[in-house]
């Protein structure tokens, strides 16, 4: 039996790194008595895969895992039971049965949202003309970054990795492309933007909050955008 | 949400963050409000080794169990951390509350190993607490020194309000209780010092005087108050199955050196080995109850989620029922996904069996720990281990599928020749002449022993206590004496050698067997720099080495010397329960090459039959 799992990071979980989530999550298996099913062979493990690393310092509202258990009572007892045993700062937010023919959370990933605020002193001084400027900027034909790289440096063109930029209030808000392929991670826009204004992008400068993470159920054409938790869901 | 007391930009930029936010599984979170009495447990190592100690999350969890006792953690920073806090003026804080360790009552220290006494002045340093107990007001906390190193807390007297001495599951609440009723009766600091001098096990340095000879040995220690009692008499759970026990560990996010459940199946051991402090502070041995363990392993896999239970105690081999234990932990938790790691047992068709059950196909190393390479010098240290049992064991394994042994030593030995340092490489080249003597069909590959050594260090409470220690010099001569035999044997391209660092041996001796003069040692290599000694990649001995020239003081006086019978020694006015006596008989029979039986075999009158418990009382 196949379950695709939702769970929220915050606060300051936010820095144990993703190894050591996973690492976590056994143990929370073990305690949550969940009947969790094992890999076969000399170093039996338990069937558990993660869609997409979160990186040291980002909370996030949507973080994904499948797992495979033997039984299960229903999706509700089953986030209950997790619950009971969660350490502060995560929490299981959604529970979904797949059909056995789904694809695992990983291989499915396509886009992430993402939400940016300036850290304490971090903000620039003129914040609202900042933002307007992010604005104008992404709306440019080609968003370009120097990235440097051990043989030397590469220019690289963001733009169609970045599906949607919004500011609200003081908060930006991307949904960019994400997974294995194509992964952009928020920083980089940011840092391309600074780029720009001729600007040194300062060091932890934002407290970055992922807020969803997505798979494509149309083509590469045309993206239909849906989040993990519901796909897979239906039993033929 | 907890606020955290070092920045996000400050976690971002150093190694392992998660060292420093507490918020694991099963950490206590109480009311401040509701605590009388806040008490943080500092092991002055990094996190993962710190929270890999069994003995500090069994006082973590008693403490709190207690409503009006919070009890909280601390650890040393690491280098990176260090730096930071240093140049940002930032106090050292506690896990839990992440409030600043100085606003805390106590702070307990574990004294695990001689190496990690410059991180004890790290973490008194970054609290923002005075090092000398002699500075500290009435505001600062009282700092308690405890653990195996306080059989010998005088090297750290300057530094510590007061050393418990023994096993803390016994007194501690006294103090405690003591501790509420001086404040309630408005009484000072020295007050409450005094009330606990009364109290069997607890030693306040300041309520001694040392006086020396012309020669730098001690003339007398004697006390200068009369709370002050002239023994500090140790401390001990006699009864195990009594004890507390921890029913839902800490389970840090992070991996720490021990990341499982480990299991205290008994305490103390009945050899006798002459070089051990521990079998020898820990008696007697007294044991769990095999239905306390079956429980006590549910309760704490279920609360930890923990991957593998491992077996821990001197000498889990002489636990009376192993059997038991490990049949019971293989039916109820090998088809659960959970593994069972054992300590290194006697090498027996029980343990072959047990050991083929738990590694199925994977065949990690055997382990044996001879530490001396000859019979003769095996008989000196009361090792009971033969050559016979090493060969019989190692050929048995051999033949159920088995290929790798490593091969534990200690160089610098009393009474050492050098044919008991080549009987290092002989033994092990035995070792391997029994694999190969395997028919070839029946071996898997090819056999490799690694024989590693380490250096003798005498301790205090031992027979070698009056032991000469070799210089670093003659340590590596003797490696070099090893290394070279081992080149000449038939089969060493199946034999490896490693042996220690021999600096850092010469530090321990010192520290071991110090008296109070060290105490400006340590802090003369702590304000040059000096923290993580026991880390080979920050141990500086030249920091070491100039310290000792600034304050005038010998490391030979301390190692190199023999030492008279009739010497008064540092730590003799504990009473750890064997008797300077037996001690004396002891390092007799050691140079006579004469073997004491173990405690079940024969009662050797060691003296720890005064606490009326454990192995001395079995039918």
């Amino acid at each position: 039996m196949k379950l695709r799992i939702k769970f929220s990071k915050q606060g300051p979980v936010k820095f144990v790194g993703h190894l050591d989530v996973m690492r976590y999550f056994q143990k929370a298996m073990r305690r949550a008595g969940v009947d969790i099913k094992y890999s076969e062979g000399f170093s039996p493990h338990q069937i558990m895969s993660f869609a997409a690393p979160l990186g040291v310092g980002l909370t996030s509202n949507g973080e994904y895992m499948d797992i495979e258990v033997h039984s299960m009572e229903d999706c509700k007892t089953m986030m209950d039971q997790l619950n009971e045993v969660m350490a502060e700062g995560i929490r299981i937010t959604e529970c979904h049965m797949l059909n056995e023919r789904a694809k695992n959370a990983m291989s499915l990933v396509a886009a992430a949202d993402y939400t940016l605020t300036f850290r304490e002193g971090k903000q620039p001084k003129d914040l609202d003309a900042f933002l307007k400027g992010l604005l104008e900027f992404v709306k440019q034909e080609h968003i370009l970054i120097i990235k440097k790289t051990k043989k030397g440096e590469r220019e690289v063109d963001l733009k169609d990795f970045i599906y949607e930029l919004s500011v609200q209030g003081e908060t930006i808000f991307m949904k960019v492309s994400a997974g294995s392929a194509d992964n952009l991670k928020p920083e980089l826009v940011m840092e391309a933007y600074y780029q720009w204004l001729g600007q040194t992008c300062p060091e932890f400068a934002f407290q970055i909050q992922r807020e969803e993470v997505y798979g494509n159920t149309g083509d590469e054409e045309h993206r239909i955008l849906v989040p993990l938790g519901l796909i897979g869901e239906s039993l033929e | 949400m907890r606020k955290l007391a070092l920045s996000d930009e400050i976690l971002l930029s150093i190694e392992k963050p998660a060292r420093y936010i507490g918020g694991e599984v099963n950490m206590v979170k109480k009311d401040l409000s509701a605590a009388d009495i806040r008490f943080a447990m500092c092991f002055p190592d990094v996190y993962e080794i710190g929270m890999s100690h069994l003995g500090m999350q069994i006082l973590y969890d008693m403490f709190n169990r207690r409503e009006d006792i919070y009890c909280e953690r601390i650890f040393s920073p690491w280098t990176d951390l260090d730096q930071i806090m240093r140049e940002q003026n930032i106090p050292l804080f506690a896990l839990e509350s992440q409030d600043p360790i100085k606003k805390f009552d106590f702070i307990g220290i574990t004294l695990q190993y001689e190496m990690c006494y410059t991180n004890i002045l790290q973490v008194l340093d970054l609290g923002q607490i005075p090092l000398h107990w002699a500075d500290r007001t009435e505001e600062d906390p009282i700092i308690i020194g405890g653990g195996p190193c306080a059989y010998n807390p005088e090297p750290l007297a300057e530094f510590f309000d007061m050393f418990y001495i023994g096993e803390g599951e016994t007194v501690y609440f006294e103090l405690m209780d003591r501790y509420k009723e001086n404040k309630k009766n408005g009484g000072s600091r020295r007050e409450f010092l005094e009330m606990v001098s009364e109290i069997e096990g607890i030693y306040v340095p300041a309520f001694y005087d040392v006086t020396y000879k012309e020669d730098g040995t001690i003339e007398s220690m004697k006390p200068n108050n009369p709370h002050a009692k002239e023994k500090i008499t140790k401390q001990m759970v006699v009864t195990m199955d009594e004890a507390y026990y921890i029913e839902k560990p800490v389970v840090p996010f992070i991996k720490v050196t021990q990341d499982r459940v480990v299991l205290e199946v008994m305490r103390g051991c009945i050899r006798g080995c002459r070089f051990c402090q521990a079998g020898n502070v820990y008696r007697p041995l007294r044991e769990h109850s095999l239905e306390y363990l079956k429980d006590y392993a549910c309760k704490l896999l279920k609360s930890t989620g923990h991957e593998e239970i491992s077996l821990s105690s001197l000498s889990s081999s002489d636990y009376s029922h192993l059997e038991g234990i490990v049949n019971f932990l293989i039916d109820e938790f090998k088809d659960k996904g959970v593994n069972i790691s054992l300590p290194s047992l006697r090498i027996d068709a029980f343990s072959l069996d047990v050991m083929s059950k738990v590694q199925d196909i994977r065949k990690s190393s055997l382990t044996f720990a001879p530490e001396a390479g000859s019979q003769r010098l095996r008989d000196v240290i009361n090792k009971g281990l033969t050559e016979e049992i090493i060969l019989k064991g190692a050929g048995e394994a051999f033949q159920g599928g088995w290929n790798r042994v490593k091969l534990y030593f200690m160089l610098g030995l009393p009474t050492e020749t050098v044919e008991d340092m080549e009987g290092i490489a002989e033994l092990s080249e035995k070792v391997a002449e029994v694999y190969y003597e395997i028919p070839k069909d029946q071996r898997n590959g090819k056999v490799q022993v690694v024989a590693s050594s380490s250096f003798f260090v005498p301790k205090p409470f031992t027979p070698f206590q009056w032991a000469r220690m070799c210089t670093k010099e003659e340590f590596l001569e003797r490696a070099y004496i090893v290394k070279d035999k081992f080149k000449k044997m038939l089969n060493q391209k199946s034999l490896k050698y490693n042996y220690h660092e021999a600096d850092l041996t010469v530090l321990e001796g010192v520290l071991a067997r110090g008296d109070r003069k060290i105490s400006a040692l340590i802090e003369e290599v702590y304000k040059n720099g000096a923290i993580y000694d026991s880390w080979s990649e920050h141990f500086k001995n030249d920091i070491w080495m100039k310290a000792f020239e600034t304050c005038g003081l010998d490391a030979d006086f301390y190692t190199v010397r023999e030492r008279d019978l009739e010497e008064v020694f540092p730590w003799d006015f504990i009473d750890p329960g064997v008797s300077k006596e037996f001690l004396k008989r002891e390092w007799q029979n050691a140079i006579n090459e004469k073997v004491t039986p173990n405690c079940r075999e024969r009662c050797s009158g060691c003296g720890a039959m005064d606490f009326k418990g454990g192995v001395c009382y079995e039918a």
